[in-house]
């Protein structure tokens, strides 16, 4: 478009690149720069105590047996959570797709609910319920003659337990895009298989689900990127406990780095994940690529 | 066909579900109205035997709830100001062709594959030198853009006619006024989604107020609840009642304007 003046773009872009560039860019950077060095809270105060120490935070990552666990724990978190989270979207959206009246409307906004409801509220409120004692979960399996769970006091369990609220916060926004991805098959897709005499599960299998391949890759790569950053519920429920068995790659760099003040170790720990998450993504993209093709 | 076995399948699946996935909330609620003594009791009242609102009152009184709503509202209001240069940014890389324009855009998307934990400790350093940890201003100032909106609103100006906008200008209109008289207002839905995900966004902000706020001055109502969870992890009651605080004022928020959300996601061309 015609527009005399060449600065104009740029009093609109601007801001937002000045900001993107000194908290997105520039810190990738000093993350690179700082991971290579002794950086800690003295440090921060006198930079001439800092010293290279070249690739000495990652040999003592891969030594450091809390890391390694973190890392397990992060890959169960992801290869459970994330094929549940999809499935069960999915399943919701097909459900709530199937009619369109007040009452379906209302379970929507039901189902959206806790994807956009506080994370600590709800750990907190989570807590309440898995608390082995007085906690509702417990006082139900007693009344069914079940024994008690130990929700938040085994190591594998505690996972399986945050992962279950994860799932339940999950569901919401990606029932969304898959309701939005439903109502854009065209109508004539199943009136064509309806006079070839396909059954229900032909259409779900041939016309609805390959419609929403798109939706499926789109779906995976941002639930993928965010369960590799698993936090907020290890962190407000079970601080990574018991035995380290909730323990994620992203709690382990918060702690390294804003509890024991271990600037570059913890800039290092956040390279590596950053390295998972673009291999995850990149393997997504391969994956989505050959199937097009 | 639909039959009436299977319309009643549907929505007796769909009954237990919601009800399955609400439980959370009602007993929420419940019990924040409850003694604590009666919140703990086994077998559990479901209904408050006594209605009481000691734990709201004590919330506000003497835990400071009062400023870390104020804080929360604080974020809110400026990460409004944040969507704006995020529209302004979309408007530009949509509307206007210039040098090194690909680029840019690239660099944008680029910064959302960037993980918080990568970027939260030279952040945190950037501005421990710029003299802003624990200020407002260092709590506010990184969350301003999200390169996701700028991405999105872009998407949906290219659909804007370019010929209204350069009639605009032969009438002698200047670009801001273009940009505040006609652009918004033709961008409604996708602002007031972005709005509603911002004020979500913001209300709901968590690591990085707790990792630049030491003053509890500067709490907002996350951190709030987190502490409240460390310090009175026995007063269940109490806990139900600071995280209904959180909770319900985007529960109603979002019952009144679901509608729009549903639509912005069918016009931002996630399909």
């Amino acid at each position: 478009m015609n527009h005399k003046n060449a600065l104009t773009p740029w009093l609109f872009i601007g801001p937002a690149v000045l900001l993107l560039i000194a908290f997105s860019l520039l810190p990738i950077l000093v993350s690179l720069l700082i991971s290579f060095t002794d950086m800690n809270l003295i440090g921060l105060r006198n930079w001439d105590v800092i010293s290279f120490v070249g690739f000495e935070n990652f040999i003592a990552l891969f030594q450091d047996s809390l890391f390694h666990r973190s890392i397990v724990n992060t890959l169960v978190y992801v290869s459970i959570g994330v094929p549940l989270v999809i499935v069960c979207s999915l399943s919701v959206a097909l459900l709530l797709n199937y009619m369109t009246n007040k009452l379906f409307t209302f379970f929507r906004v039901l189902f959206y609910v806790p994807s956009i409801t506080n994370i600590v509220a709800i750990a907190v409120v989570w807590g309440f319920l898995y608390n082995m004692d007085v906690g509702l979960f417990n006082f139900i399996l007693n009344s069914l003659g079940l024994g008690k769970v130990p929700w938040l006091e085994h190591p594998f369990i505690a996972k399986i337990s945050l992962i279950i609220l994860a799932v339940w916060k999950g569901i919401g926004i990606n029932m969304l895009i898959y309701l939005a991805a439903l109502q854009s098959i065209p109508r004539s897709y199943y009136e064509a298989a309806d006079m070839d005499g396909a059954n229900k599960f032909q259409k779900l299998r041939y016309i609805t689900i390959p419609s929403l391949s798109y939706a499926t890759f789109f779906v995976t790569v941002t639930t993928l990127i965010g369960w590799l950053q698993f936090f907020e519920e290890p962190f407000v429920m079970t601080g990574g406990g018991p035995l380290d068995g909730t323990m994620s790659m992203a709690l382990f760099i918060y702690e390294s780095g804003f509890q024991y003040n271990d600037f570059g170790y913890a800039a290092a720990a956040s390279l590596i994940l950053f390295v998972f998450i673009i291999v995850a993504t990149l393997i997504q993209f391969t994956f989505n690529k050959s199937k097009e093709n | 066909m639909k039959n009436r076995f299977e319309k009643f399948f549907v929505t007796s699946v769909l009954v237990v579900g919601g009800f399955l996935v609400s439980i959370p909330f009602i007993w929420m609620i419940l019990s924040s109205f409850k003694s604590e003594r009666e919140a703990r009791t086994m077998p559990p009242t479901f209904w408050p035997q006594e209605f009481t609102f000691e734990h709201y009152i004590n919330l506000f009184q003497n835990l400071n709830f009062g400023t870390y709503f104020m804080n929360t509202m604080i974020i809110v209001l400026f990460a409004m100001l944040g969507l704006l240069f995020n529209t302004m940014a979309g408007y530009g890389f949509a509307k206007f062709k210039f040098k090194g324009r690909e680029v840019v855009f690239l660099c944008v998307l680029a910064t959302m594959m960037i993980p918080a934990q990568v970027s939260m400790i030279p952040v945190y350093l950037l501005l421990n030198q710029m003299g802003l940890t624990n200020t407002m201003a260092g709590i506010i100032l990184p969350g301003l853009i999200a390169a996701f909106n700028i991405f999105l609103i872009r998407q949906f100006m290219t659909t804007i006619p370019n010929d209204l906008i350069e009639s605009a200008r032969i009438d002698g209109a200047k670009e801001f006024r273009i940009f505040f008289q006609i652009i918004i207002p033709l961008s409604k839905p996708i602002i007031a989604v972005q709005a509603i995900l911002t004020f979500v966004g913001a209300w709901n902000s968590f690591l990085w107020p707790l990792i630049v706020a030491n003053d509890q001055a500067l709490y907002t109502l996350s951190v709030g609840l987190a502490l409240l969870q460390g310090q009175h992890s026995s007063s269940f009651a109490l806990q139900m009642a600071g995280a209904t605080v959180m909770v319900l004022p985007v529960l109603f928020l979002f019952l009144f304007v679901q509608r729009y959300i549903v639509e912005g996601f069918n016009t931002t061309g996630i399909k």
